[in-house]
């Protein structure tokens, strides 16, 4: 299993990461890597298992629909870069 | 030239009418200030850990139900993955998959000009949160509120390839669609503030062809004019593509209310680009059958089932008894009048007019029960329409002092029939005082009596009036009607 350079650009498209091609190139390798851990799992004998998606067999963990107080909205704020009139500020989104 | 025919899937996102968030308990609101409604759940921060709101699960359950789906017995959330700023998480909590969505394969039926109903398949009905809203500046830079983060959603999408094949289809399945939504109480269906919002997506193909053409989306679309107009639109524009030889191109469109057009707003991350899995933070669901089983035995008669009993039952036209199910309060009202010795069509009559211009007039609402006590419901009663109709039927009083008793009952409360014993309102059939009316309003009025003798028939509208006029509206206008042309034609 492994990941070709397009992939990682994809990949880090999808993250909103700029990456040059050196550090595309380190990260090939990187996440080629991790990737490998995966062979080990293929390694192990699953047979007669049933997929799980999780380790706890909570299920049915409701609440019920009540309110609480939300957080003041200073501190809500507080580790904002920019705020504006209560309002987070971004970058303005430029359309791919 | 090729004809082309249209195909409309429809994707409706329905912002639930629960009091806190989905995921945390942050209340559910419209408007006010930006992020006063935010904890660290619906903001994402570390270490915040989601709890599913039972109520909006159950609302998601009614509806799938209403809308013939299959239940998903055992039903997991998933996160979809993606990066904008209105997303806290960095992914949405959502379902995916064919039969994981808490509703799959059902259908929702839209009424068809001539009778019967059209059924357009669904596909699934699932659960996800609502994103917050981004606003540009002027100043440059977007301001984010995360207000609205959070508050549950149902999605509700067609199956495809779609029934839906013209733009009058796709407003009726909306307009079907958010009846059963307000009717069953899980939406507020105000498309105006965004609790209740469309995508169409739309593709045509020739004429004779089974292949599905490329489909563009469509956004901003906030009333039910707009979704017709918008597809009219799109089969338009995207016929016009065909036409020159080129291809539709497959993106999401923006539609213009003001040019009434539609623009280019982003080409769509694939499917796979949201790496969806499982949410390891929220436990999976599971419904028993027999709990399922209840709520279905719960669901409320649906407006378009008891639009046709109406017909039915009280011989009222289709017009009529739309009007009465346009709302589950007011059809209820109509019901409990019937029921409290009202005849149908005169009780049915009297709101979808009178009744409801004053209501209209007033800003109130139709009462739910004689005791709810609440400053905007009407003083109305379902009995005082009841009262109204055996007034009426039984010769009492005109329509004209019909609609002054429901104006005093509409003020004050007043039962009509109590209005009628105290101030002598009832309708004069008395024949000699009829007839002393009239042949006091003839030699009153000689230029109009020539008239009407020399031919102008009309006239009598006027001498009748005259006569209504004299005895305070309350003569019967039948008999004053006959007794004029009887005196006049002598």
């Amino acid at each position: 299993m492994s990941i070709s350079l397009d992939e990682v650009r994809h990949v880090a498209r999808l993250a909103r990461l700029e990456l040059d091609e050196a550090e595309l190139v380190a990260f090939q390798s990187e996440l080629n890597a991790l990737l490998g851990h995966f062979q080990d799992i293929r390694g192990i004998d699953v047979y007669g298992q049933s997929p799980h998606s999780r380790s706890s067999a909570l299920q049915n963990v409701w609440a019920d629909d009540d309110t609480w107080p939300s957080l003041p909205r200073g501190s809500a704020l507080q580790n904002a870069g920019v705020t504006k009139a209560g309002l987070f500020i971004v970058p303005t989104i430029i359309e791919e | 030239m090729v004809r082309y025919l249209p195909s409309v899937g429809m994707e409706v996102h329905a912002e639930l009418k629960t009091r806190s968030k989905m995921f945390c308990r942050c209340p559910v609101a419209f408007g006010g200030e930006p992020n006063t409604r935010v904890c660290p759940v619906c903001l994402g921060l570390p270490g915040a850990l989601p709890v599913p709101n039972r109520a909006a699960v159950e609302m998601v359950v009614r509806t799938a139900l209403a809308l013939n789906c299959q239940i998903a017995y055992d039903s997991v959330f998933h996160r979809k993955n993606y990066f904008y700023p209105d997303l806290p998480k960095g992914y949405q909590v959502s379902q995916y998959g064919e039969t994981n969505p808490i509703g799959y394969q059902g259908w929702l039926g839209i009424p068809v000009k001539g009778g019967g109903t059209k059924r357009i398949a669904i596909r699934r009905v699932h659960l996800e949160e609502d994103t917050g809203k981004l606003m540009h500046l002027p100043s440059g830079g977007s301001g984010v509120d995360f207000n609205r983060a959070g508050v549950p959603l149902m999605e509700i999408v067609t199956e495809f390839p779609p029934d839906i094949e013209s733009a009058d289809e796709a407003r009726d399945y909306l307009v079907q669609l958010r009846s059963i939504l307000v009717w069953l109480g899980v939406c507020d269906g105000k498309m105006e503030e965004g609790s209740l919002r469309c995508e169409p997506n739309i593709s045509i193909r020739p004429e004779g062809s089974d292949r599905h053409g490329v489909k563009t989306e469509l956004k901003n679309l906030n009333s039910f004019r707009a979704v017709h107009q918008g597809v009219l639109f799109e089969v338009a524009r995207q016929s016009a593509v065909l036409d020159r030889g080129e291809r539709v191109v497959q993106e999401t469109r923006g539609w213009n209310e003001s040019t009434q057009t539609s623009f280019v707003m982003r080409t769509k991350e694939s499917e796979q680009d949201y790496r969806y899995f499982a949410c390891p933070d929220l436990a999976p669901m599971h419904f028993e059958k027999d709990w399922v089983e209840r709520q279905r035995s719960e669901l409320p008669e649906l407006p378009l089932a008891m639009q046709e009993r109406f017909q039915r039952q009280f011989g009222l036209n289709a017009e009529h008894s739309g009007l009465l199910v346009s709302d589950r309060d007011w059809a209820e009202f109509f019901e409990e009048s019937v029921r409290l010795g009202g005849d149908a069509q005169v009780v049915c009559n009297w709101m979808n007019a009178d009744f409801a211009k004053l209501l209209n007039e007033s800003g109130q609402r139709a009462r739910r029960d004689a005791q709810e006590d609440d400053s905007t419901a009407s003083l109305v009663t379902p009995a005082h329409l009841a009262d109204i109709s055996r007034l009426i039927l039984n010769g009492t009083v005109n329509s004209k002092v019909a609609k002054q008793l429901l104006g005093e009952a509409f003020a004050t409360g007043a039962m009509p029939s109590r209005l009628v014993e105290q101030r002598g309102l009832t309708q004069v059939s008395d024949a000699s005082l009829i007839q002393d009316a009239v042949a006091r309003v003839i030699e009153d009025n000689p230029g109009p009596v020539d008239q009407f003798r020399s031919g102008k028939e009309g006239v009598i509208g006027f001498l009748v009036g005259k006569v209504m006029r004299e005895t305070e509206g309350r003569a019967n206008p039948s008999l004053v009607q006959e007794e004029m042309r009887r005196q006049l034609e002598k």
